[in-house]
């Protein structure tokens, strides 16, 4: 139980910086940034290092070679195996809306491409996606890019950025999290590095399987990482909780962490600690 | 205790009790009449379990006098030797394992701990295990691999415990290693859901070669309560909420999550705990059995695949 609370409290943080037309506010911080210069930092506030969130498009583009990435698995979609309806409707209807606004079928891409001429397997959450939560369809191509890494001799590079297991698949959903577990356990088996990557947010039944396997642990600076939300956690202990909870930098200071790299230095990184990890 | 929607048998119940305060020797006619009214008892309880719904099938597997853990081991093992700590942090009393017997088979056995009375309850944070309890768990199935033991799993929690200390201590990292452990366990894993099957904090030790389900028990992703308030944005939609779910053993043999439901007696297993442990050992002792004869090897590969094929629909 828990973790769901959570993609409530993410969804009313922080939003996109307020659209004008060439000066853009920092949701964090909230100074004035010029358009360009967001984007040219990677919609990163250079003041307060806010992340905002990515697409699972930008994300490639910020880490893979130009023209190198080779989408897989894009017959794979999200399912309904409960028929699930809530007080808003079926869940069918919620996911093609879905579908439609972000142009994908799940909640997450998969392929493969190349960190400054290294190959990687890569599966990259999108939150725009139902909150990015891990459903059936997350979970088979998270499965299916292990293996095709197996198979290839790949190394294998997740990234994050989830509230956790989809309620509206259900049990079926929370079976993601040993199957994704089982396909890595065979990444290992085959001695391949897998290095996760905790974008904000990464939560729940993402942060409880695969996100926390990895053989290196890298996250984006501020990101929320952790297992149970907030509210559920000081409702149940009756405390308040400090400000830097669950932070990217309070889980290194726990040491679940190996580092906090900034969007900008992130490819250059990945490079290293491929290359450190034997890879070509 | 009896629970709202048995309000018919529990007035059968008095009646029963009525008639005997009146006739402490009954004969003859008032035999009879007893025989009948324990029958109507009977015929009502039935009749009532027959038709759970999902919501009152949840109030069964909370029942206050549902077995727990230990119930199972001194009802099931002629021996248990209990082990305790993680080695690294601390011993979780909501989880618990060791060495035990079933029949002829030496087994770890591992399990959420909810406890009896008040006291029991809050040391075993009402078996909402912590990382220390989940790793516990770990460097058991660990010993059993390495003593060829297979591993038999009892889970009833609401939940892994979401506390500040459990977060620091990296729950989510303990719950994430047990499943890619017990993906890679090269000993047999039987998964039995007793009572609650809540979520993380369940599957947290839930990988098994064979998932079973007690046929009261209930299996989720999010408690109904929780769901309710989340996609209800009313707490008080719970009933709604798990009958959407699908959390029944019933659902989850349907949608092929568990292997085989074992029945328990009529009126839900707080009413016979010997009809119960009767009906769990001999399932076990079959999986058991069947298991033991499987290399470890193909074993690793067949849970893979089970795992693999959960959500698999086009």
């Amino acid at each position: 139980m828990g973790w769901f609370h959570k993609s409530k409290e993410i969804a009313a943080k922080p939003e996109s910086p307020k659209k004008e037309d060439i000066w853009i506010q920092c949701p964090s911080c909230k100074a004035h940034i010029y358009k360009e210069e967001w984007e040219k930092n990677l919609k990163v506030c250079d003041r307060c290092h806010f992340h905002e969130r990515l697409t699972w498009k930008e994300r490639v583009d910020i880490l893979m070679d130009e023209g190198s990435f080779v989408e897989l698995n894009t017959k794979v979609s999200w399912n309904d195996p409960l028929k699930f309806s809530d007080s808003k409707g079926p869940y069918a209807d919620k996911a093609v809306e879905n579908c439609e606004k972000t142009g994908m079928k799940e909640s997450v891409a998969t392929g493969t491409g190349k960190i400054k001429g290294i190959k990687a397997a890569i599966a990259v959450m999108d939150f725009r996606f139902m909150g990015g939560s891990l459903a059936s369809g997350t979970g088979e191509k998270i499965l299916q890019t292990a293996m095709y890494a197996v198979k290839h001799k790949l190394p294998y590079i997740i990234i994050s950025a989830s509230g956790g297991a989809r309620m509206h698949e259900g049990i079926v959903s929370l079976m993601q999290m040993p199957k994704t577990c089982a396909a890595l356990a065979q990444l290992r088996e085959a001695n391949l590095p897998y290095i996760s990557i905790m974008t904000d947010p990464t939560t729940g039944g993402v942060s409880a399987s695969y996100a926390m396997v990895g053989d290196i642990h890298i996250a984006e600076p501020r990101s929320l990482i952790g297992f149970a939300g907030r509210r559920v956690i000081e409702e149940t202990i009756k405390q308040k909780l400090p400000d830097d909870f669950q932070t990217a930098e309070y889980l290194v200071d726990h040491g679940f962490v190996d580092m906090i790299v900034h969007r900008k230095d992130m490819k250059d990184m990945l490079f290293k600690i491929l290359k450190y990890a034997g890879c070509r | 205790m009896s629970l709202d929607f048995e309000k018919e048998v529990a007035e059968i119940e008095s009646r029963i009790e009525e008639f005997k305060s009146k006739n402490p020797e009954p004969t003859g006619t008032l035999v009879k009449e007893l025989n009948r009214l324990e029958t109507e008892r009977a015929d009502k309880l039935k009749e009532i379990y027959a038709g759970l719904t999902p919501w009152q099938t949840v109030q069964v597997a909370r029942h206050p006098e549902r077995p727990l853990i230990r119930d199972f081991i001194s009802g099931i093992c002629s021996e248990f030797i209990e082990l305790h700590g993680d080695r690294l942090f601390g011993d979780d009393r909501g989880m618990i394992g060791g060495f035990a017997m079933i029949d002829k088979h030496r087994v770890m056995v591992i399990g959420h701990q909810k406890g009896k009375d008040l006291d029991e309850k809050i040391k075993c944070n009402f078996g909402q295990a912590c990382p220390e309890g989940y790793r516990k768990a770990l460097r058991l199935m660990k010993l059993a691999e390495k003593f060829h033991m297979p591993v038999v799993t009892f889970i009833d929690t609401p939940g892994a415990f979401p506390g500040r200390d459990a977060e620091e201590r990296g729950q989510a990292e303990a719950i994430a290693r047990n499943l890619l452990e017990m993906a890679a366990l090269k000993t047999p894993i039987v998964a039995l859901v007793t009572g609650e099957g809540g979520s993380g904090g369940a599957i947290g030790i839930g990988v098994g070669d064979v998932v079973l389900m007690l046929s009261n028990s209930v299996y989720s992703v999010i408690s109904p309560e929780g769901c309710a308030s989340i996609l209800w944005r009313d707490g008080t939609k719970a009933a709604e909420a798990a009958n959407a779910l699908k959390i029944t053993a019933k659902s989850l043999l349907q949608l092929k999550i568990i292997d085989e439901i074992i029945p328990e007696p009529v009126g839900g297993a707080h009413r016979d705990y010997a009809g119960t442990m009767k009906a769990t050992k001999k399932t076990l002792l079959k999986h058991l059995e069947s298991l033991e004869k499987i290399s470890a090897r193909k074993l690793t590969a067949r849970r893979f695949d089970k795992f693999a094929a959960m959500g698999r629909f086009k």
